[in-house]
């Protein structure tokens, strides 16, 4: 068993959760990690100061892919108040795997685009 | 010749259990022996700063950084006399962008570069091109990852182009490109030319007289030296006429209260302290290379090259961007792997000790132009041989397992 790209991990790369466009959508955020080149977009869709749904878009390694899926379950029916007060530790707990210094952005990069979305807070979670 | 790269070594406390198997040249090169050797000992026995000192040990200094100045010089065909020391590969063009560009470049003027390009090769032009209203444009790199010398020809026919900047070979597709050919063509039309020879000067023969450029920049780092130094060789006419870049001490003949004169070339674009130690390492490795002697280099990397392109095409689901043929690119292939990104390649070869590098390559425009968003790359040195290879495909393929492929 690989420590790093364990069946879940590979399993959410090759189907990932929640992806594809939204229509209509109420928030939505495009960022890159520029150091790969990757790209992911979020579509939220929101109803009582939760996200009702949303819908990832972009390319990327299996990491940052794996992260956008698996944290796609975790943010369905949060408030966007919480989505606003994650941190990277939620992220890198929620993946469950190692991540070196070097994939961190990769592990982080969906949060950082959901974040955008919700908040208008384009940093790199910390 | 591994052997003389103490990186390798297996007692190397750096990789204390497996061998290294090292496939990213093209973003730095291992160091031999000779090149530490001879930085320490500079500092270690000869340390002073250089051009003010009138005691011997200064003298030697002097005397161990331009030694270095004629023996890199020597080294690719140049004149010492123009053949100025800078950060890096980045620093010597934008001392062209600002030194000569900011003067000759003006509105309605048009500087044309490559998609191909490195970003040192790219931005010191958008820059320069924005400030004084003039345009940017790119030749096309075809299917087989070359440039056409017909749009060239039609590109300077326009008759704006007053600069063609344009790299020796390509970092990320590998391209050799028609440098000698390139350079005369813009010259007939009027133009300046440059030429990125970063991934060049480390693995060819290259002879910066006979490919008669008028800028020609490499860094040293590559070329099996130390960081922190590179070298633009410029024609003698444009630099005498251009400002400085940087300006400061040692670059000055004379300072008053409110001006100042330039000192002679080259030092009239080397402001403050140089890398001086990095000079003398950067001595030792061309040095080194001319012990080994670049046909042979060029020899070895172009068969090194011809067996990865080979071993390559067996892996399933993989495809090499650039040209097919060994002898029209540089020691390197940039790949992509159907089902596997980039990034998640380096990381498994990684397990087997093998370093290659993963992502855009500060190429983004020709990135988009592949229509990949990155790429794996495996790039050769002196050093390498087909061990490396066969350990990088082993490597590819077990990888594939790691991801159900």
């Amino acid at each position: 068993m690989d420590d790093l790209y364990r069946d879940y991990i590979l399993e959410h790369y090759k189907r990932p959760r929640n992806f594809g466009e939204l229509e209509p959508h109420d928030l939505e955020a495009q960022e890159h990690n520029p150091l790969c080149g990757d790209e992911l977009g979020v579509h939220i869709r929101v109803a009582d100061d939760r996200i009702e749904d949303l819908r990832f878009h972009g390319h990327g390694c299996a990491i940052s892919q794996a992260a956008a899926s698996i944290a796609s379950e975790e943010l369905k029916g949060m408030s966007l108040q919480e989505v606003g007060e994650l941190d990277a530790d939620w992220m890198i707990e929620l993946l469950g795997i190692p991540v070196s210094a070097t994939r961190r952005k990769c592990a982080l990069l969906n949060l950082k685009v959901v974040r955008g979305a919700v908040t208008g807070d384009h940093a790199w979670p910390t | 010749m591994r052997s003389d790269f103490p990186i390798f070594s297996p007692r190397s406390s750096a990789r204390p259990s497996r061998p290294l198997v090292y496939l990213d040249s093209a973003a730095t090169s291992q160091k031999p022996a000779v090149v530490i050797e001879a930085l320490s000992e500079h500092l270690r026995s000869h340390n002073a700063n250089v051009h003010r000192g009138v005691y011997a040990l200064a003298q030697e200094a002097d005397a161990a950084y331009d030694g270095a100045r004629s023996r890199v010089a020597r080294f690719v065909g140049a004149d010492a006399r123009t053949t100025i020391f800078t950060k890096n590969a980045t620093e010597a063009i934008n001392l062209v962008a600002y030194s000569w560009g900011r003067a000759n470049v003006r509105p309605g003027d048009a500087v044309l570069i490559t998609q191909m390009e490195h970003h040192a090769n790219i931005v010191p032009w958008q820059v320069l091109c924005r400030e004084r209203g003039a345009s940017l444009r790119y030749l096309e790199v075809d299917e087989y990852g070359e440039l056409s010398l017909e749009q060239l020809d039609a590109e300077l026919e326009r008759g704006d182009v007053r600069l063609v900047a344009f790299a020796h070979v390509s970092n990320v597709l590998g391209t050799i490109n028609p440098v000698a050919e390139m350079a005369t063509r813009a010259r007939a039309a009027g133009a300046v030319s440059l030429i990125d020879g970063a991934q060049a000067v480390p693995h060819m023969p290259v002879d910066v007289a006979r490919i008669g450029a008028d800028f020609y920049a490499w860094t040293g780092h590559k070329a099996l030296g130390p960081t922190g130094i590179g070298v633009l060789h410029g024609r003698r006419e444009l630099l005498e006429q251009m400002e400085p870049f940087l300006t400061g001490g040692d670059m000055i003949s004379s300072v008053d209260f409110q001006q100042a004169t330039w000192n002679e070339l080259p030092y009239k674009f080397e402001a403050g302290t140089p890398p001086i130690a990095e000079a003398v390492g950067l001595g030792a490795a061309v040095e080194y290379l001319d012990g080994l002697g670049m046909e042979r280099v060029r020899a070895h990397e172009r068969s090194l090259t011809a067996y990865m392109l080979e071993r390559l095409a067996q892996v399933p689901g993989l495809r090499v961007v650039g040209p097919p043929a060994a002898d029209a690119r540089g020691g390197l292939a940039s790949f992509t792997l159907e089902g596997i990104h980039p990034h998640d390649i380096a990381e498994l070869v990684d397990r087997a000790g093998v370093c290659i590098r993963a992502g855009h390559h500060c190429a983004q425009p020709l990135m988009r132009c592949l229509g990949v968003g990155a790429t794996a790359r495996a790039s050769v040195g002196v050093y390498n041989d087909a061990t490396d290879v066969d350990a990088l495909i082993d490597a590819l393929l077990a990888g594939r397992e790691v991801f159900g492929l």
